[in-house]
């Protein structure tokens, strides 16, 4: 018998006797139920993150504020490209590192400097030493202020936590309510052949490891900036 | 009395005295608090979300068989090695062999508190690999040479003084009271292992049997590259962190973020597929998953308990227990402390070695009632009272509880030990607290409360009597 055989034989084993339902300590009927109901109707009771794309987008600026990132809502592209040329020049880059896409070509072309292409693969110190890591995303979430990168969509696995700044280039559309719409919108795009990495990104690198104190850019980027248009 | 409890009352003893640590413990969890209830706020309903992340975990659970099947399948299917592990021997073997089969030296880290359970790192060591911690806490703590104090604040217990002599001592740097720069020391120290490091080693928040995926929450990035740039990952995650599909982490991850750390949803939450997919740029050639059982399956075979399998290690239980707060993570001496710790740790462990930490609990159901699965804690430590004293009975506590029985029941009896024990309560004070007390056990850190002057039957014979005189 394999070591799987064995475990899942004890699992069946052990589950033979019922457990009693979840919540119902001291004879208590939970206050709202889902039994038999998919997860997603517990959307209501989570922290909502506004139903029209105003709304949406108070929302994400409002977490941003929070979480420390650079959010930045253009009126168009030009004023976009404006913006990011203006952080460029303010943070002295002189080398990004990016992936190909309609998005971040125009943020490469816009910037006209060395450029680190992931494609075709990449030396990690030579990432490192990038000023910027340039990506797009799949989708920004309203309720978090967050956004999902994959390894497919965004240029790898470490583009976006390797350089001390990441600057995410994106589309006003790309914007959705909650959670359960943007894992929805995950599973629609990909389904049935996932990238490797899905990783929803909530503001700059973090830790509270000393004192509860805190500070950014632990391990991963210093800075995020989200400009969109 | 095992070794294991004596130890634990005597650092009880030494810690709860300790004003420093106290006042440590007490700002940090002020700080928790007040993000928390914050972040609660923001839900709809909170108490609903509780119940349904509660049924989530039950259907998870209570079909374990079945989801686990498809998880493993569905990573197997891309590539993934999986492996099934009964014992901590096993999964130790199994990760020591891929490392060495790699004739790789350097492994890096992220926090992965079943490697702590199975004492992976030290088991890595011996084999002659050099193992660093990349999550800052562990980071720390493994400078320190010690297991983290606490299941998401590792080093917790330490001032920015402590970290900075640490660094200083262990790694040559410059004296500095700024959290801001001792991050970026380690963060410089870090930086070098990523680039060397062959191998790197992650556990899991969630697994997802929908699409055969890990979840991996963390806030400083280095668990996103751990998983990005050593050439082999492994994954090592219990057979309980089963979730049955990709849409409960809509509900999950601000669930734990909120009862964990006070955060909406943490910094990086990421799901992992498989290895380097064809096309992608990066990412490791192999992927190793190792599901540990270690115990799991007996807690499962317990219906009373099961739900304790429920547990997403949010730590919020620890965080309001008045005992953990009060006796610190490392008097408890086990992987998990607090609550779930003191619920689980039995089971896993020993029930007779580790019951005394189910008697550590004032019970007021703090831990209970902030637990956002839902786990019945409290109930847990009462059960685990009762299933001890079935499976080996205290003779003298039964002696005496028979003898008390004795007494209460006869009326007679009773007022004679009433008398006597007013008579020589007066005396008691001499011995009091000393070894010569018979009331030791209690009197130690305890006060005894006098006798009463008059008893209420006293009172009522006395009362009635002065109502017919009347
Ligand atoms: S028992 Fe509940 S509160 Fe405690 S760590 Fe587990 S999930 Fe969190």
């Amino acid at each position: 018998m394999t070591e799987r055989e064995k475990i899942l034989g004890r699992i069946r084993e052990a589950l033979t006797v019922p457990a009693p339902r979840p919540g119902t300590h001291g004879g208590h009927e939970p206050a709202a139920t889902l039994v038999g109901r998919p997860v997603h109707s517990a959307k209501p009771w989570l922290p909502d993150g506004g139903e029209t794309p105003e709304a949406q987008i108070a929302y994400f600026r409002a977490a941003s504020l929070d979480l420390k990132t650079d959010f930045r809502d253009a009126p168009d592209e030009g004023t976009a490209m404006a913006i990011l040329k203006e952080i460029a020049q303010a943070e002295g880059w002189k080398k990004i590192a990016t992936h190909r896409s309609e998005l971040t070509d125009k943020a490469a072309a816009a910037l006209g400097l060395p450029i680190l292409h992931v494609e075709g693969g990449y030396d990690k110190n030579e990432m490192e030493a990038c000023d910027v890591g340039i990506t797009e995303c799949d989708v920004l979430v309203a309720q978090t202020g967050s956004l999902i990168v994959t390894s497919r969509s965004s240029g790898g696995r470490a583009l976006s936590v390797l350089p001390p700044h990441h600057v995410v280039i994106a589309r006003r559309e790309q914007l959705v309510r909650d959670l359960t719409a943007a894992f929805a919108l995950i599973q629609q795009k990909y389904e049935g052949n996932y990238p490797s990495m899905i990783s929803l990104v909530t503001g700059p690198s973090r830790t509270g490891d000393i004192e509860r104190i805190l500070v950014l850019g632990a391990h991963g980027p210093k800075k995020l900036t989200v400009i969109l248009w | 009395m095992s070794s294991e409890s004596q130890e634990f009352l005597q650092q009880a003893e030494v810690i709860t005295k300790d004003l420093r640590h106290r006042g440590l413990i007490q700002t940090a969890l002020r700080k928790y608090e007040v993000a928390r209830d914050k972040r609660k706020s923001a839900f709809g309903d909170w108490q609903s979300s509780r119940q349904a992340a509660a049924e989530t975990k039950w259907e998870a659970i209570n079909h374990l068989d079945k989801y686990l099947t498809e998880f493993a399948d569905k990573l197997e299917a891309r590539g993934t090695k999986v492996h099934w592990c009964s014992t901590p021997d096993q999964a130790r073997d199994i990760i020591v062999k891929i490392i060495a089969d790699k004739k790789a030296r350097c492994v890096i880290k992220s926090k992965a508190m079943t490697a702590e359970e199975i004492h992976l790192n030290a088991a890595m060591e011996k084999a002659g690999f050099e193992v660093v911690e990349s999550d800052l806490g562990e980071y720390i703590v493994q400078l320190r040479k010690e297991p983290p104090y606490h299941i998401v604040f590792p080093a917790m217990h330490l001032t920015r003084d402590d970290i900075s002599d640490l660094f200083q001592k262990e790694l040559g740097s410059a004296p500095t009271r700024e959290p801001e720069e001792l991050t970026m020391i380690a963060r410089r120290a870090l930086r070098k292992k990523y680039i060397q490091a062959d191998v790197g080693i992650t556990g899991a928040n969630f697994a997802i049997a929908e699409t055969g995926m890990i979840s991996l929450t963390e806030n400083e990035g280095n668990a996103r590259l751990t998983a990005a740039l050593p050439k082999t990952m492994i994954t090592l995650l219990g057979i309980e962190k089963i979730l049955p599909k990709m849409e409960d982490l809509a509900l999950f991850l601000p669930m734990l973020a909120t009862a964990g750390a006070g955060q909406t949803v943490t910094g990086y939450n990421t799901l992992y597929g498989g290895p380097k997919q064809p096309g992608e740029v990066d990412g490791p050639e192999e992927w190793h998953v190792v599901l540990l059982d270690n115990q799991r399956s007996i807690l499962l075979a317990d219906p009373e308990q099961r739900d304790s399998l429920h547990c997403i290690r949010c730590g919020a239980c620890l965080n309001v227990c008045p005992i953990f707060r009060n006796v610190g993570g490392h008097t408890y001496g086990t992987t998990y402390s607090g609550p779930i710790g003191s619920v689980i740790t039995p089971h896993l462990r020993g029930l007779q070695s580790w019951k005394h930490l189910s008697s550590s609990s004032s019970l007021c159901g703090a831990c209970t009632e902030t637990c956002p699965v839902k786990i019945d804690l409290h109930h847990h430590l009462l059960q685990n009272r009762r299933n001890a004293s079935q499976e080996e009975p205290n003779a003298m506590e039964q002696t005496a509880y028979k003898a008390f029985g004795f007494v209460a029941n006869r009326p007679g009896m009773w007022q004679v030990g009433k008398e006597l024990a007013r008579m020589f309560q007066p005396l008691h004070k001499f011995v009091l607290g000393t070894k010569l007390d018979p009331a030791r056990a209690w009197t130690a850190t305890r006060d005894v409360q006098p006798v009463a002057k008059e008893s209420f039957k006293e009172w009522w014979q006395k009362h009635k009597a002065e109502k017919q005189a009347k």
